[in-house]
């Protein structure tokens, strides 16, 4: 039965928004690993959103869920400091800080978890239609 | 006399099922309203209906090669249209997320007006049939 297509299609856009929810709060985490060498910095890291084809392509191109193509690293390269008192600096006085923007990380959490929640409420709406269609001629 | 199921219900079981399309194509645009250069589409209720009367046929490609090949099902019909954004934004996606809810809760709503139709022809039914 193709009403059950819309719980595909909230569930898919729900995983892919749940994982850049998760790949945010990574780079939150990791906004001050510092290391000694440019080699083993943490990167950001950001999730690449595609629509499904393969479900675009049946049912008449009509609606299409979202899948996740892979996640990239942020190729900004890594801030380097001078700090030489630090217990990481390098042979040169150097430490190196992930290339994280935590504000951008920020606005990225608000989208990720407000698409979240539109998701939910499709899926919601959906299911009280589909309930109502069972009782259908009561 | 025989009852006549498709002509009893009259609109209504073809209206659910096209209010059914509209929810799954506006749940695919609010899926997808982080998507880059995903285009926002919907229903054309105009084309739709006017697609009923059998008139105006789809348009299908020529074949002018021998391997040449139809798609089992054609990509999308004629009533399956782009939305044009108000305020397009740089990546190329044009799911406007609040509209889009509105015209989700919209949907929402003529689809429990359809369903309610329907179920009152049901209940008609049942009562021409019991004859009390």
């Amino acid at each position: 039965m193709s009403s059950f297509k819309v719980f595909d299609i909230a569930g898919s856009a729900m995983g892919a928004q749940s994982l850049r929810l998760n790949l945010v709060a990574s780079n939150l985490a990791n906004a001050d690993a510092v290391t000694s060498s440019i080699n083993q910095t943490y990167r950001a890291r950001q999730p690449v959103f595609a629509t499904e084809l393969q479900s675009a392509l049946d049912q008449r191109g009509a609606a299409a869920g979202v899948e996740v193509r892979g996640v990239v690293e942020s190729q900004v390269p890594p801030r380097m400091e001078y700090a030489p008192e630090h217990p990481l600096s390098n042979a040169d006085g150097y430490i190196f800080r992930p290339n994280v923007n935590t504000i951008e990380e920020m606005t990225n959490m608000l989208s990720a978890s407000r698409s979240y929640q539109d998701n939910v409420e499709v899926a919601n709406t959906a299911k009280q239609l589909l309930l109502q269609t069972l009782k259908l001629g009561e | 006399m025989a009852i006549n199921f498709d002509n009893a219900l009259g609109i209504h079981p073809l209206a659910l099922k096209l209010r059914e399309q509209r929810t799954d194509i506006l749940a695919g645009n609010l899926a997808n309203a982080d998507t880059p250069n995903y285009k926002a589409q919907d229903l054309d209720f105009q084309t739709v209906l006017k697609g009923l009367d059998r008139s105006s046929a789809p348009i299908k490609p020529a074949l002018t090669q021998a391997n040449h090949q139809l798609p089992a099902v054609a990509p999308f019909g004629p009533e399956l249209k782009y939305r044009i954004p108000s305020q397009p934004s740089l990546d190329g996606n044009t799911v406007e997320t609040e509209r889009e809810h509105l015209r989700f809760a919209e949907n929402a709503v003529q689809y429990q007006a359809s369903l309610q139709f329907l179920g009152s022809k049901f209940i008609g039914l049942k009562t021409a049939i019991k004859g009390e």
